[in-house]
């Protein structure tokens, strides 16, 4: 029989008290909600020292975007936040058709805005799917995927993916909406306000889940502030700060929505903004089916693939110089870029995410840097959970809703 | 306010400082030199009339082979928003090619903390007085600052944790874990040929894991597969206690 | 002979048991699966009902691993201590009037302290494992048995009052004379003490802290798999089943029944620990999980405190009336 070896993994000291129990947690850990490793220094079960490390799920997508077209650029938005990547792909448009100066056109507005909303209801509905089985409520977890595979079912019936969309386009959309989808968009609206209450009424009044989560990683309005949270975390504490709201883009300045804001900052104040969201997110939704205007879903400038209800054969449009399938221009002459920097922040399911974009005329980004809402809030995780227990840890990192994706890039 | 009037007030307010001011599509960009920034920071933070409460973003810029021209090689860009006053501004501080290195704003915005370690990580701009400047994306040991423009796409070699987890799979696979990966003539024949079996088997993890023998056999594919060099004929615990 | 025969008699009460055990974890999974709008296991046999024994044989016929740096005899033993612990209190167990293989008169002490035994094996595993995990798991483990083992323990005093015995079957043949022919009317306070305490001294959601996989993977059975992790799941099902034999002796009066069942009078017995274990499934599907210091303290403040006013009040009644 072979002695028990006593090797170790060390874990860095954070305090140097070496008496504490230093616990790694992650990258593969069923909490983690993906590869985010969090190194723990415990005293008893009370948190001493909270480092997250983050970049197991790093490709380099700012530095791949400097050499890739701005429309081939697109496809590496749905790898950041994969769990709303039609939101990633959303906001890279936007930006970048702020740079280029282009406006889509009306009707293309609003489907982007429709997709926009029912990605944060994707979004939300995972988040609280996840979160609530973090905390042992099980029975949640499948509700929510029952009400989310409804919504993946009507992306694929959209753009024929369930995951990574590329739907929207630098410019437009990629193809128009038919009425079996608005059909089914429509049957969802009318059903899922009462699922909201289902999940409520499982969790909302539930002794242990207020216990959980009420006053647990409070964060005050100047330190949420400080610690650059965004999102519903901000609003939790008490900020109105909705992008959607402040800058508005795509069609969110025409449909009549409020934003809720929380005050005590703490998870359960996030969970229910995130909640009433949803509900603001039906009556957006609802809205948009409504007012959906008739027209192109390409704008004229549009410098991307022009894809309405013919769709041209890559071989007939003319493909770009730099592009290789993806990009193909149906202009006459090739689009201009100007030189110039740009920085757009849209309103995404997990806070803001930002595009900061500079041109210097060529038609790739010569440098492009993403505001990754996850990444700043990883990085709050210490100041959220520090002094607290290893069941707030995982109470926090649930809350917050991190897609490590979007945080690593 | 708008931003070009905000531009000018910082422009009355820290004349020194003010490089240049620019503005493309409505959004205004404050060229900047490095040593005043936390005041100015600071300064558009509390001003009653500005309160730039939510630092947006704030990444590294590397201008080297920019077209357009550019007065430094570097560049740290922040992004300050107004939550209440809902007006913005883009601050773009100028560094110098030979040791860039700029003032830390995790004293005004404890969330600067990670965007500085990721500029820091990103292009090798030091941050004076922050707490804890490390690589954050990268592993530790990464050697070059891959968002520098002279950093090649794909990278300048295979980085020393990956070649020591490909020694470490070859280890293992004594154990019978792994199928032998198809080996490429190509490959084998720069290798060194028939390369030693680096160590004896262990007590396997596994108790009933496969006979030895064919243990053996894999591992020695395995090992002509992998580049020469690779084994450094220690085991993990002997590493591990190294 | 009288030995063969009770050595029969103990083959055949422990293949039942394990019978049952292979059948509870398809009737959680069943359960669990329609109160999730799932249908639960489908595929092995009519709406899988050979899934069970597939598992089963799944289990035994897996790889034993034993991770090189664990203690060997530590993680060997823990998973046959839990079950052995646990099964041990079969004996003592009257499922009908004579149905019982050893009517000892501290039935109920035997009952606790096996119980508090298969504690031990959590222990041992956390700390055999040489994870950190797992240690964290057993740990919790330890401090969770000891308190909930005195709310418990106190929980039934009133019953011992009231029935002036600590032998089962003379408890379940006290309670025919009382009010509805059970002691949960007189004992609410115990009943619900004992019901909560009963939850958490089986690793029950809500309180299942040792294992709670959202925090600390899977508690002290991390490192384990194959047979030895099943051996840890039959303690766990044979521990609730003993757990809601004892709720149904001490409060719901045993075999006992509106009338009397022939060829096998353990019928009501076994409804009522059916009834039982719906109400564990049931919990399961419905609770979040407590946090480790509020389980604690649910337990020294509100359990324990119940737990001794129950006594306090069932004396003074007794000693009244």
């Amino acid at each position: 029989m072979k002695e028990p070896s006593k090797q170790t993994v060390e874990v860095p000291v954070a305090t140097g008290d070496e008496d504490r129990y230093r616990l790694r947690m992650g990258p593969q850990h069923p909490a983690t909600h993906g590869v985010l490793r969090v190194d723990l220094e415990l005293d008893g079960e009370t948190i001493v020292a909270c480092d997250p490390q983050v970049g197991y799920l790093h490709r380099g997508i700012e530095k791949l975007a400097e050499n890739r077209t701005y429309a081939q650029t697109l496809i590496l938005t749905d790898r950041l936040d994969y769990i709303a990547a039609m939101s990633n792909n959303c906001g890279f448009c936007v930006a970048v058709e702020k740079l280029l100066a282009i406006t889509p056109p009306l009707r293309a507005r609003y489907i982007r805005t429709i997709v926009n909303e029912m990605s944060r209801l994707a979004s939300h509905l995972l988040w609280l799917a996840t979160h609530a089985l973090d905390i042992g409520a099980m029975t949640v977890f499948l509700y929510c995927f029952r009400e989310r595979e409804i919504l993946l079912e009507l992306f694929e019936e959209l753009c024929g993916a369930r995951l990574t969309f590329s739907y929207p386009r630098i410019g437009g959309v990629r193809q128009d909406v038919n009425a079996y989808f608005i059909d089914g968009l429509q049957r969802f609206i009318d059903i899922f306000p009462e699922k909201i209450l289902e999940y409520e009424t499982l969790i909302d009044t539930n002794r242990i889940w207020l216990k959980r989560t009420v006053g647990i990683g409070k964060v005050s309005r100047e330190k949420a502030l400080s610690l650059g949270l965004t999102g519903a975390c901000l609003r939790a504490s008490g900020v109105d700060y909705d992008v959607r709201k402040h800058q508005p883009y795509d069609a969110y300045d025409l449909v009549d929505f409020e934003v809720p804001i929380g005050q005590e900052g703490d998870s359960y104040a996030r969970y229910r903004c995130r909640m009433e969201e949803m509900r603001q997110s039906v009556r957006i939704l609802q809205q948009c089916i409504d007012q959906l205007p008739p027209g192109p879903i390409v704008g004229e400038d549009a410098p991307d693939l022009h894809m309405s209800q013919r769709i041209i054969p890559f071989r007939e449009a003319r493909v770009s110089a730099y592009g290789t399938g993806l990009i193909a221009l149906s202009h006459k002459t090739k689009p201009t870029y100007p030189a110039g920097d740009i920085y757009v922040a849209t309103e995404v399911p997990k806070g803001e995410l930002g595009f900061y974009i500079i041109s210097d005329g060529s038609p790739r980004a010569y440098r492009m840097h993403i505001r990754s809402p996850s990444f700043i809030h990883i990085s709050a995780l210490t100041a959220l959970s520090e002094g607290g227990l290893v069941a707030d840890l995982i109470t926090n990192i649930g809350s917050v809703d991190v897609v490590l994706g979007e945080s690593d890039r | 306010m708008e931003q070009r009037a905000i531009a000018d007030t910082l422009k009355t307010q820290f004349s020194e400082e003010v490089v240049d001011i620019v503005e493309y599509q409505g959004q205004v960009g404050v060229l900047l030199r490095p040593d005043q920034i936390v005041p100015i920071l600071r300064w558009l933070r509390d001003s009653a009339d500005l309160r730039m409460d939510h630092l947006r973003a704030l990444c590294g810029v590397d201008n080297s082979k920019r077209k357009t021209s550019y007065p430094e090689r570097f560049e740290v860009v922040y992004q300050l928003y107004s939550t209440e006053l809902r007006h913005e501004i883009r601050l773009r501080v100028l560094l110098p090619e030979k040791d860039p290195h700029v003032d830390s704003v995790v004293s005004l915005w404890s969330g600067a903390n990670w965007l500085e370690r990721e500029v820091f990580d990103m292009f090798g701009i030091r941050f004076n007085q922050h707490p804890n400047l490390k690589r954050v994306l990268l592993p530790d040991d990464w050697e070059g600052h891959p968002l520098r423009k002279e950093y090649p796409l794909k990278g300048r070699k295979e980085w020393q944790g990956l070649v020591e987890l490909k020694e470490r799979i070859q280890e293992l696979d004594q154990h019978g874990f792994y199928p032998p990966p198809p080996v490429e003539a190509k490959k084998g024949g720069t290798a060194k040929k028939g390369a030693k079996n680096p160590v004896e088997p262990q007590k396997t993890v596994a108790q009933a894991a496969g006979p030895a023998s064919a243990g053996k056999e894999k591992t020695a594919t395995v090992a002509a597969a992998l580049p020469a060099g690779v084994n450094t004929g220690k085991t993990l615990r002997e590493r591990d206690q190294a | 002979m009288h030995i063969l025969i009770l050595l029969l008699y103990i083959l055949l009460l422990f293949t039942v048991v394990m019978l049952h055990v292979a059948y509870a974890t398809y009737f959680e999974r069943k359960i669990i699966g329609h109160m999730q709008v799932r249908m639960g296991p489908m595929e092995v046999g009519w709406h899988g009902l050979l899934q069970p024994i597939a598992d089963g044989i799944k289990c035994f016929f897996k790889e034993d691993i034993i991770p090189e740096n664990v203690d060997p005899l530590g993680f060997r033993l823990a998973p046959v201590v839990s079950l052995t612990a646990m099964v041990a209190s079969l004996a003592v167990l009257p499922f009908a009037p004579g149905w019982v293989l050893a009517d000892i008169d501290i039935g109920l002490l035997f009952v606790f302290a096996m119980s508090g035994l298969a504690g031990y094996g959590v222990i041992l595993a956390g700390w055999a494992s040489n994870s950190k995990f797992s240690f964290l798991g057993g740990l919790r483990s330890m401090a969770q048995v000891i308190s909930y083992e005195i709310a418990l323990g106190l929980s039934l005093v009133g019953v011992m009052l009231l029935s002036g015995s600590l032998n089962l079957s003379t408890i379940v043949e006290a309670q025919g004379g009382t009010f509805g022919g059970m002691y949960i009317f007189p004992q609410f306070i115990a009943f619900g003490v004992f019901f909560v305490a009963m939850l958490a001294e089986t690793n029950r959601v809500p309180f299942d802290l040792p294992e709670a996989e959202a925090e600390l993977v899977s508690g002290y059975s991390t490192e384990y798999s194959g047979m030895r992790y099943a051996i840890f799941f039959m303690a766990e099902y044979v521990g609730m089943l003993v757990m809601s034999s004892l709720g149904t002796i001490c409060f719901f009066g045993g075999w006992s029944g509106p009338f009397a069942v022939p060829y096998f009078p353990a019928l009501w017995f076994v409804l009522k620990v059916y009834a039982f274990m719906f109400v564990f499934i049931w919990i399961r599907a419905t609770m979040p999980r407590y946090r480790y210091d509020q389980l604690m303290e649910l337990g020294w403040k509100w359990l324990i405190p119940l737990a001794l006013a129950n006594i306090v009040l069932t004396a003074v009644c007794k000693a009244l009336f």
